[in-house]
């Protein structure tokens, strides 16, 4: 098992080092003078200049990248921020939790709801209750989550004032924003575990254990969801990257201050190095939630584990 | 000696025409396709189907409910809001099936090639993908158009781009499980060569869950194309696009919802309506998996 | 001696209704087995044997599948219009059933020893540590070294995976076991082990069998009946030697001319002509007719019946039924 850890982790770093290739690639080819953006429009262009020496900005390509590499991996330093002139890393570290706490709300509406309806359906298939869940479910994703914040806003601020519709300090305040972000995934929870139960249903080895007399609700608890379950858990893993992208509609809408609002508000004033700093930040959570999902399913599912020994 | 012919035969019918008759089985995914249908040819003809401009003020005439002369309600602006709506499709439709264009064909090449090949090209172009998978693809949108600057043309590629990996993944399982079977062996045997292979057996064997993705793919791209429009950071005022329809409408959301209601629903309507449809073509194209 | 009739099935019709029609998968199915007996149950893929047993078991999935009408008396008492409960307390326990492919009929995720000690314990009052040692006690009856209980299916070759089915399906030493194709997706030479494995048990535990096979090579190791069956009944029955000395059913007749010969010298193969009939579509009368070089007028008008042309010889065809214009 210990291998196998150990080999997903050695893998995360090329793949780690593409990603920050990648985004200060973009970064770098943006259009904006980051020294002048410091300065100001009215600074003369002589001392401009000279900030751009300082600050490394006439350095070819790869010496700036390696540069930038350096300081995140080992001083943790992502820049300063061309606005406030904060360190982007502090920046990003004070609003993250909010972000995070967004995010593994959003994935435990999606799965407290997703994984049980999608099983009921699955059992009492073509039944009133699967028809429904599916069209609710298909609702639940093509509604944009930024309409549905607004229109629970709507609804539970402005119609009824039950809840706030800004902030995020209670847990009053975080009701609609985690129903928001998660109503697509549960969507798409539900739908995966639907057709991944059927799929299990359908197997020999399930006929083998009502052969043996055992009861159908022990087939499907036991049987059935164990398998069916597997492929589930790597969708929740990927949802729960999407939540962190999507979390950037959301905080802007019920007013959170998370990471995502950040990045909006950096690339509005073209503050670049804390917008790559951002997506730096937020690919390598997602790729460590990836890879503790990945290690999950390989704990679950027997067959995976063993090709480590 | 018995003559009677046991097996009546069935009257030959092309896998296309199979693959249809299947689908109007299907009455939600024609219903998804009469919509689509209709939302096209009002983009196609958005300047006849739309009574005004779509950046036709009237400041005199802000803020009207839905009535005879606007029949969505007009904007902040005294716009047309159903004009709007309708160039609003136009927009949408176009990111949606660019962007799948551009993703089919970079991420269908990259698959083809990875799983064609194998080895050491295989593993550099499954990296690859990793690493745009590694980042959430809003974010990955939302920072290529920060990059490129927040226009059309961008956002289609910013899209574009973060569906490569979906498209790359579906062609490279297909070249892999088609790759060994007899009938490419029997191909190369005649003296086809690699490319030849490529294009004329195993694309079109892998056709049938390319098309679903595709239209899971514009619905997705249309979505990503609105909320990059309601951050701001998309197609830019005074074209009208949904999202941003949304943004500016939102603050006036208490006492006009009607600004933000039909952007909201069309959106809804046209990913509902792209859902169906997939979900029928990929039942249709493979009953076996129909449950 | 007049061994005890063990299982009884009587005019047993099984339909599964689709959206391309009716399949009439098992008609006017008559059949009989008596305890400590092997019957064999022959016939092409698609005649309906896998749908009678389970049709025995009452494991026929409904949608899509309709036990029309008959009887299956087991021990005297008749299965179907048994409740759930009733029935639970009979899978396992005093009728088993063995599948094809042994790749896919153990749960993946639990240890080979759960599996076994599952049925052990769904039946019997044991703990479940007592369970476990039963469970390792049948693994080595079948041939598996005990130590291996901790592993999981997709650990052990196909041959040692249906030895664990076996196993399974013997724990707790049930009166009829139904064995459907337990060979036909394995290697020959393990097939040979398996089967060896499954006379030794059967001797040993005094256990009835239904071996249903397409394989006659089996039935002439193996069973002491056998019925064949084509396109949902079974056309003919008798015991072993009855059948292979003078089958009488022209489908019978085909099967043991197709049979290529290894001692003469033959140029050409003697296939049956004709396919199965489309089960949605069946031919009128007499299933077999169109494909029948003895086939004659009133093969498509009138359905055969059971005609007993010799003591314990059944058969369904219209050249030794009574009254009929030949």
């Amino acid at each position: 098992m210990y291998k196998y850890i150990l080999r997903r982790l050695v893998m995360l770093i090329p793949v780690m080092i593409g990603v920050s290739f990648i985004v200060f690639t973009m970064m770098y080819f943006t259009p904006g003078d980051p020294a002048r953006i410091m300065l100001g429009e009215s600074a003369p262009e002589v001392e401009v200049q000279r900030l751009r020496d300082e600050l490394g900005l006439n350095d070819n390509f790869f010496v700036q990248y390696g540069r930038y590499v350096k300081n995140a991996v080992v001083h943790q330093d992502l820049g300063r921020s061309y606005i406030t002139n904060r360190p982007v890393f502090d920046e990003i570290a004070a609003r993250f939790p909010n972000t995070l706490k967004l995010a593994a709300l959003g994935v435990l509406v999606a799965v407290l709801i997703g994984v049980p309806v999608g099983i009921i359906s699955a059992t009492r298939q073509y039944s009133l209750f699967d028809n429904a869940s599916m069209v609710f479910a298909l609702v639940g994703v093509s509604m944009p989550n930024f309409w549905q914040g607004l229109l629970l806003i709507l609804l539970f601020s402005i119609q009824w004032a039950l809840l706030p519709s800004s902030g995020f300090d209670t847990w009053k305040h975080m009701i609609l924003p985690a129903v928001t972000l998660g109503t697509s995934s549960a969507a798409i929870i539900t739908r995966m575990t639907r057709s991944s139960m059927l799929e299990v249903i359908r197997q020999d080895y399930i006929r083998t254990a009502r052969a043996k007399g055992q009861k159908e609700s022990v087939v499907i608890n036991r049987h059935a969801l164990k398998n069916a379950l597997i492929p589930v858990i790597t969708v929740i893993g990927l949802q729960f990257g999407y939540l962190l992208g999507g979390a950037v509609l959301t905080e802007s809408i019920f007013g959170i201050t998370g990471v995502g609002r950040l990045m909006v508000d950096a690339i509005k004033s073209r503050d670049m190095l804390l917008v790559q700093g951002g997506v730096l930040f937020i690919a390598v959570v997602f790729s460590i939630v990836n890879l503790g999902v990945d290690i999950l399913y390989a704990y679950l599912d027997p067959r995976i584990k063993s090709q480590y020994k | 000696m018995a003559e009677n012919t046991v097996v009546k035969k069935k009257k030959k019918s092309g896998p296309w025409r199979e693959v249809w008759r299947r689908l109007n089985q299907n009455k939600a995914a024609m219903l998804g396709l009469l919509v689509m249908v209709i939302l096209i040819l009002a983009a196609i003809f958005a300047d006849y189907v739309a009574p005004y401009g779509y950046d036709d003020q009237d400041l005199m005439r802000r803020f009207q409910t839905p009535n005879s002369q606007h029949w969505f309600g007009t904007d902040n602006f005294g716009r047309d809001i159903f004009s709007r709506i309708v160039y609003g499709a136009q927009v949408s439709l176009k990111v949606g099936l660019i962007a799948v264009g551009i993703a089919m064909f970079i991420g269908g090449a990259l698959g083809a090639v990875a799983g064609f090949y194998g080895g050491k090209i295989d593993n550099f172009i499954m990296r690859f993908i990793d690493v745009l998978l590694a980042i959430p693809s809003i974010l990955l949108a939302i920072s290529i158009v920060a990059a490129l600057g927040p226009e059309l043309r961008n956002v289609m590629i910013a899209v574009g781009i973060g569906s490569i990996p979906s498209y790359g993944r579906i062609v490279r399982a297909s070249v892999l499980s088609l790759r060994d079977q007899e009938f490419i062996e029997a191909a190369r045997a005649v003296g086809a060569d690699d490319t030849r292979l490529i294009l004329k057996h195993i694309i079109p064997n892998s056709m049938a869950p390319l098309i679903v993705q595709a239209t899971i793919g514009v619905a997705n791209a249309i979505l990503s194309a609105a909320g990059l429009g309601f951050i701001g950071l998309g197609i830019q005022p005074p074209l009208a696009e949904w999202g941003a329809m949304l943004n500016s409408g939102r603050q006036y959301i208490r006492d006009y919802p009607h600004l933000t209601a039909f952007p909201g629903l069309a959106i809804m309507i046209t990913i509902f309506a792209l859902n169906l449809l997939g979900d029928g073509l990929r039942d249709a194209l493979d009953p076996r998996l129909k449950n | 001696m007049e061994k005890k009739k063990l299982l009884e099935i009587k005019d047993l019709a099984i339909h599964y209704i689709t959206v391309d029609g009716v399949v009439k998968a098992v008609q006017d199915m008559y059949l009989e087995i008596n305890e400590g007996e092997t019957l064999g149950l022959v016939g092409e893929t698609g005649a309906g044997k896998t749908t009678t047993a389970l049709g025995i078991m009452q494991l026929v999935p409904d949608p899509p599948g309709k036990i029309v009408s008959g009887e299956v008396i087991f021990e005297g008492s008749n299965l179907i219009g048994k409740s759930q409960g009733e029935l639970r307390k009979i899978r396992g326990n005093e009728i088993s059933m063995i599948f094809q492919d042994p790749m896919t009929s153990l749960n993946p995720v639990m240890t080979v020893g759960e599996q076994i000690a599952e049925v052990i314990r769904l039946h019997q009052n044991l703990s479940p540590q007592e369970a476990l040692n039963k469970a390792n006690e049948m693994l080595l009856k079948v041939g598996i070294p005990a130590g291996r209980a901790k592993e999981y299916p997709h650990q052990f070759s196909g041959g040692m995976r249906q030895r664990v089915v076996i196993a399974i399906a013997l724990a707790c030493n049930p009166k009829l076991l139904i064995a459907d194709e337990p060979t036909t997706a394995l290697d020959v030479t393990i097939q040979a082990q398996v089967l060896e494995l499954m006379k030794k048990l059967k001797t040993e535990l005094n256990t009835s069998m239904i071996m249903i096979t397409h394989d006659l090579g089996i039935v002439a190791e193996v069973c002491d009946k056998v019925a064949i069956m084509y396109a949902g009944n079974v056309i003919e029955y008798t015991d072993k030697v009855q059948l292979f000395t003078s089958p009488k059913h022209p489908y019978t007749v085909g099967l043991f001319n197709s049979i290529p010969d290894i001692e003469s010298d033959v140029e050409r193969l003697k296939p049956i002509k004709g396919l199965m009939p489309d089960p949605t579509n069946l031919p009128s009368g007499c299933p077999f007719h169109p494909r029948c070089d003895k086939a004659m007028p009133s093969c498509s008008k009138r359905v055969p019946k059971n005609t007993e042309v010799a003591p314990g010889h059944f058969v369904k065809c219209l050249l030794y039924e009574e009254g009929v214009e030949k």
